[in-house]
């Protein structure tokens, strides 16, 4: 058993670019979920928006890099979120939770039919669009930095992400902190009461599930440049519980929760991937009961197994209090 | 039942038969993605027949089969085997399927030499069979033998000569299945107002196993699929009672909120889900009967016997469901916990048992639900969560909540799907009706039955 | 009941749908209807600015139906309702409020996870800080918040709830809610207060002051519809009352003049024979 392998990725977990990507996500989510009460199922479509923006800006339209991050980080995920928001805000929570998880079957159809490869590249997505990024970065290729944790390109992309990163939760902090936190938070609570006020819910919601796009695209936009590929694969349905788990994990409505959560998450997740890696490459579980293949499958199974815990066991995640916010909310 | 069936009508259509030498029957919608490590996630298949000098139908062993792919270098190639089946694993894309005819056995020949190497489209998870007809060679130019040359069938319904009518019959099957797979649906959500996302690993688990016990080698015996569907019936009743006695119950007893419910339903899919693949794999499987089945040419449409017993057995079900909902007791009592469960229980109807008998009926007829889409098309281990989307929207065309509203929309979803091929492409349908979700709750977002008030 | 009150009716029939001196709330033709049940069905009402009208009825009445027609938190099969002589036809429910019309519910809506006074800031308008570009930037809308936590404190103090300032509204007991709720409707700076049962739920010994702030409010200038089952408070603090019964208006006139009113005995005594299905006012 190879430890050091072991701590070192559980490390890369903690801090790494999947805990940017998922954290980002996460914070949209919470802008969602956690401040509005609106239930996303279709985060992953969200970051897609993020990862194809850039992309087929830049390898499909042949735009430049800055174009990219426009298209990627703003008017995707804007369309997107007012094709999802409008039939469906003015309706029963249930109905937006519907819709965007329909959003994400839909966006891998879309993503991986052969007839729009010219598009979107079908199953083996785009790739080539990030090069502008990595001719930015001033670490040198072969170079391990942070305490030898990431190599030279990769440490770019965390560095961008945690500035990313420490700059949205800046953000969400002063917008949870004003008066149309405020809204938000009485919508959560009930959306009649803020009617009655005066309050456009509606438009409100709107916003919401805008910003928590954006932040989601955020996400998707730098997983795509940290594996230099955008493909239907890493935007799939299952992804947005990823988020969900590390939502809930570190608690919803506070503005740390979602960054914790993801820490936490990635570091687990990390350490039970290696670790059951090693116990098979070692013989210690045989091949007949799990291969390679089958590890990958394991994370799946403790998300799932992690958003029933949570759910039922402690809503309010590690770090959230009852009082504030709770999954049992409504 | 099904063979005798079609041994009946085997010899009013005796003339297809001479010359269709291989037909795959398999219709519906595109068959779900495989496994991500999995690159080889489409297949290319076909069963080579031919006739012996006595003029029995033989499978023809050892020809090669060879597929190449668009820069015309090999991908991958098979030999038949003994009864004359063979299959290609390819990663997705466009192939030529070459028939090597240096390697036919003395007497046989390719009927239709032009139609080799025949051109495939793959996209992920598919499985499409290509028929190679062997027998005399006709001259390319022959008037007059349009219906006697279906050279090749794809499995997927896009291959040019398909009417409306045919669209309409394929969207009525996979209307009518989705629609048994979301009475459950509609029905929990009606009495505990829970939307259960699981209930699409309640479809994969029925058709997986069914699968289990139709194929031999896992209990070291085969059973028929009809003995094995009953089975599977009832054991997913049995599992969704006690889902509702070791879950639902307990949060329902603590008051849990129903979105704390929905993201444990969530949970419960997405760890269900994963299971499946854990143990079923990430390739698509079919049972071992019924697997192919020749398709009765109706002249205005062509189905295989199996379509149509399937077809009528829902409609023998659903017809079943309403009536018991309409006229038993029971089915009386789920609808009047639906409409107003404080006022059921005041009137002394016992609530619990209620939702309990639904979870019962609700599970067995998804897991019925998940052998007939074994049946119709592949089955693999996330089939269920796609159904499930497809239930969502049928049951909210028809209404979230209301009995009857859900078995019309699904119906109407499962024609929307296949006619919408008209105009969009096979491997995009599913989106076709998902827009329509979206743009039911534009217009109409109480469905076409619900009442105003549900939605507030 | 004060003199200049009662001289706002001088001349008014006391019969349904009569005509007021000064009205701000008119309803022409509203009906609205449940599946195949009628709840609301009134051809004419208007309601007198500056005084109190009180909104009575047996249960099932269909009060509750009208109340949410009246402030758009639902929707009539037909007919036309006007606010200050602007329609209210296709305007949502927030719009109405920002016109000046605010309305409280029979349960009260605290918000339980928000702070006392972050429910008063709630009911502020026009905020600054309300707009999404505007949110993280502090120095745009500190002046503003300033203010209306001023005035937000000044209401708490008259409302006795300065003490709680700081807790979660959660805390609050129901009567206490219920002067929240009366208070940030205040926030809102409306011209007409709608009060869905005022007095649910509060121990009687709150009844009397909130009596007092209900009155208060008619004494500057504001017009109050409450919905009301406690007799002796609409004969109390009334100034007119209009009775429904089955989705009707079947009298109009002052608190006096209801009691005797054969229609009003008819619709009170016939509720308990032939009780009428409930449409959700309780």
């Amino acid at each position: 058993m190879d430890w050091g392998a072991i701590i070192e990725n559980t490390f890369r977990g903690l801090l790494g670019e999947q805990f940017i990507y998922f954290a980002l996500a996460a914070i949209g989510l919470n802008m969602h979920f956690g401040y509005t009460g609106l239930l996303n199922f279709g985060q992953a479509v969200f970051m897609a928006a993020g990862a194809y923006g850039l992309s087929m800006s830049v390898a499909t339209l042949g735009l430049n890099f800055w174009w990219g991050l426009l298209l990627g980080i703003v008017v995707f995920p804007l369309i997107l979120a007012l094709l999802m928001g409008i039939p469906t805000l003015r309706l029963r929570a249930d109905y937006l939770a519907i819709v965007t998880i329909a959003a994400s079957e839909m966006f891998r159809i879309i993503a991986r039919s052969p007839s729009l490869d010219r598009w979107t590249g079908s199953s083996d997505g785009l790739t080539a669009f990030a090069n502008d990024f990595y001719d930015m970065s001033p670490f040198s290729t072969g170079g391990r930095y942070f305490f030898g944790l990431f190599i030279g390109n990769q440490m770019w992309v965390v560095l961008v992400g945690w500035i990313v990163l420490a700059l949205v939760v800046l953000l969400v902090w002063l917008m949870m902190r004003s008066p149309w936190g405020r809204v938000l938070r009485a919508i959560r609570e009930d959306e009649d009461a803020a009617r009655s006020l005066g309050k456009n819910a509606y438009w409100f919601k709107l916003q919401a599930l805008m910003i928590g796009g954006v932040f989601g695209a955020l996400g998707g936009l730098l997983r795509a440049i940290g594996t230099q590929s955008a493909q239907p694969q890493n935007f799939i349905t299952d992804v947005t519980f990823f988020a969900w788990v590390a939502l809930i994990l570190g608690g919803a409505a506070k503005v740390g929760g979602p960054v914790a959560g993801a820490a936490i998450l990635y570091g687990i997740l990390n350490f039970t991937d290696v670790f059951l890696r090693q116990l098979v490459d070692n013989g210690y579980i045989s091949e007949s009961i799990m291969d390679g293949t089958q590890v990958g499958q394991v994370r799946f199974m403790l998300i799932g197994l992690g958003l029933i815990l949570l759910a039922a066991f402690r809503p309010q995640g590690i770090f959230g209090s009852k009082e504030e916010m709770a999954l049992d909310d409504r | 039942m099904l063979t005798l069936m079609s041994h009946g009508r085997a010899i009013r259509f005796r003339r297809i038969y001479l010359l269709v030498l291989a037909v795959v029957a398999v219709l519906g919608f595109s068959s779900g993605s495989v496994s991500a490590q999995d690159d080889n996630s489409a297949e290319v298949k076909g069963s080579l027949i031919g006739r012996d000098d006595a003029g029995e139908r033989i499978g023809i062993a050892d020809v090669t089969f060879i597929a190449s792919d668009e820069s015309g270098s090999e991908a991958g190639r098979a030999v038949s085997a003994a009864d004359g089946s063979w299959s290609i694993s390819l990663p997705p894309g466009t192939y030529q399927v070459l028939l090597d005819e240096s390697t036919l056995p003395e007497g046989q020949t390719l009927r239709n030499p032009d139609k080799n190497p025949a051109e495939v489209r793959l996209i992920e998870g598919d499985s499409k069979s290509t028929l190679f007809a062997l027998g005399t060679p006709v001259e390319p130019s022959s008037e007059g033998s349009t219906d006697e040359t279906t050279e090749f069938v794809e499995e997927t319904s896009s291959v040019g000569g398909i009417t409306f009518i045919q669209l309409t019959v394929d969207g009525l099957k996979l209307g009518l299945i989705i629609a048994m797979c979301s009475i459950g649906l509609s029905l929990i959500y009606g009495t505990t107002g829970l939307t259960n996302f699981a209930h699409g690993e309640a479809v994969t688990f029925g058709a997986v196993l069914g699968y289990v016990f139709n194929t031999s080698g896992i209990f070291g015996f085969r059973l028929h699929l009809i003995p094995a569907a009953v089975i599977v019936v009832s054991v997913c009743g049995a599992l969704g009672a006690l889902f509702n006695r070791a879950v639902w119950q307990p949060m329902r007893r603590r008051g849990a909120s129903l979105v704390a419910a929905l993201v444990v339903s969530i949970g419960f899919s997405i760890l269900f889900r994963y299971v499946i693949l854990f143990f079923f794999g990430g390739r698509a499987k079919r049972f071992t009967d019924y697997q192919i089945q020749e398709q009765w040419d109706l002249g205005w449409f062509r189905l295989a016997p199996k379509d149509l017993v399937l077809m009528v057995l829902a409609v023998v079900v659903l017809v079943g469901v309403a009536s018991g909902l309409q006229f038993t007791r029971m089915g009386k009592a789920m609808r009047a916990v639906s409409d107003n469960r404080d006022l059921a229980e005041s009137t002394g109807i016992d609530v619990e048992k209620v939702i309990r008998q639904v979870w019962i009926f609700g599970s067995a007829l998804a897991g019925l639900g998940g052998i007939l889409f074994g049946l119709t098309e592949s089955i693999n281990w996330e089939m269920g969560f796609r159904v499930l989307l497809l239930m969502f929207a049928g049951v909210t065309l028809g209404g979230l909540g209301t009995a009857y509203g859900a078995l019309f929309g699904s119906i109407i979803v499962g024609l929307f799907i296949q006619l919408s091929t008209l105009v969009i492409p096979t491997d995009m349908k599913n989106v076709g009706a998902l827009i329509m979700l979206i743009v039911i709750l534009l217009v109409r977002p109480q469905g076409l039955f619900g009442r105003r008030e549900r939605i507030g | 009941m004060t003199a200049d009150t009662t001289s706002l009716f001088n001349g008014v029939a006391w019969e349904p749908g009569a005509a007021k001196n000064d009205p701000i709330l008119v309803v022409d033709d509203v009906r609205r209807s449940f599946g195949g049940l009628i709840a609301v069905d009134v051809d004419h009402l208007e309601v007198q600015r500056g005084a109190i009208t009180a909104l009575i009825g047996p249960n099932g009445a269909g009060k509750t139906t009208f109340f949410n027609l009246l402030t758009n938190f639902d929707d009539p099969d037909t007919g036309t309702r006007s606010f200050e002589g602007q329609d209210l036809g296709n305007i949502p429910a927030h719009r109405v409020a920002n016109l000046g019309m605010v309305r409280t519910f029979q349960l009260t809506k605290s918000l339980s996870k928000m702070t006392v006074i972050d429910n008063m800031l709630l009911g502020a308008t026009h905020q600054r800080g309300e707009s999404l570009w505007r949110s993280f930037l502090r120095f745009a809308w500190s002046d503003q918040e300033q203010s209306n936590t001023e005035r937000a404190e000044a209401l708490l103090a008259r409302f006795n709830l300065a003490h709680m300032r700081d807790e979660f509204a959660g805390t609050l007991s129901g009567g206490q809610r219920k002067l929240l709720e009366m208070a940030r409707a205040l926030m809102v700076e409306p011209t007409m207060v709608m009060l869905d049962e005022p007095m649910a739920g509060v121990n009687p010994a709150l009844k009397q002051s909130l009596l007092e702030h209900v009155k208060g409010l008619r004494d500057e200038g504001m017009t109050v519809l409450f919905v009301e089952h406690d007799m002796d408070m609409v004969q109390e603090i009334s100034d007119w009352v209009v009775v429904m019964a089955e989705g009707r208006i079947i009298a109009e006139g002052p608190p006096a003049s209801i009691g005797e009113n054969q229609a009003v005995v008819d619709a009170y005594l016939g509720a308990h024979h032939d009780a009428p299905l409930d449409l959700g006012d309780d």
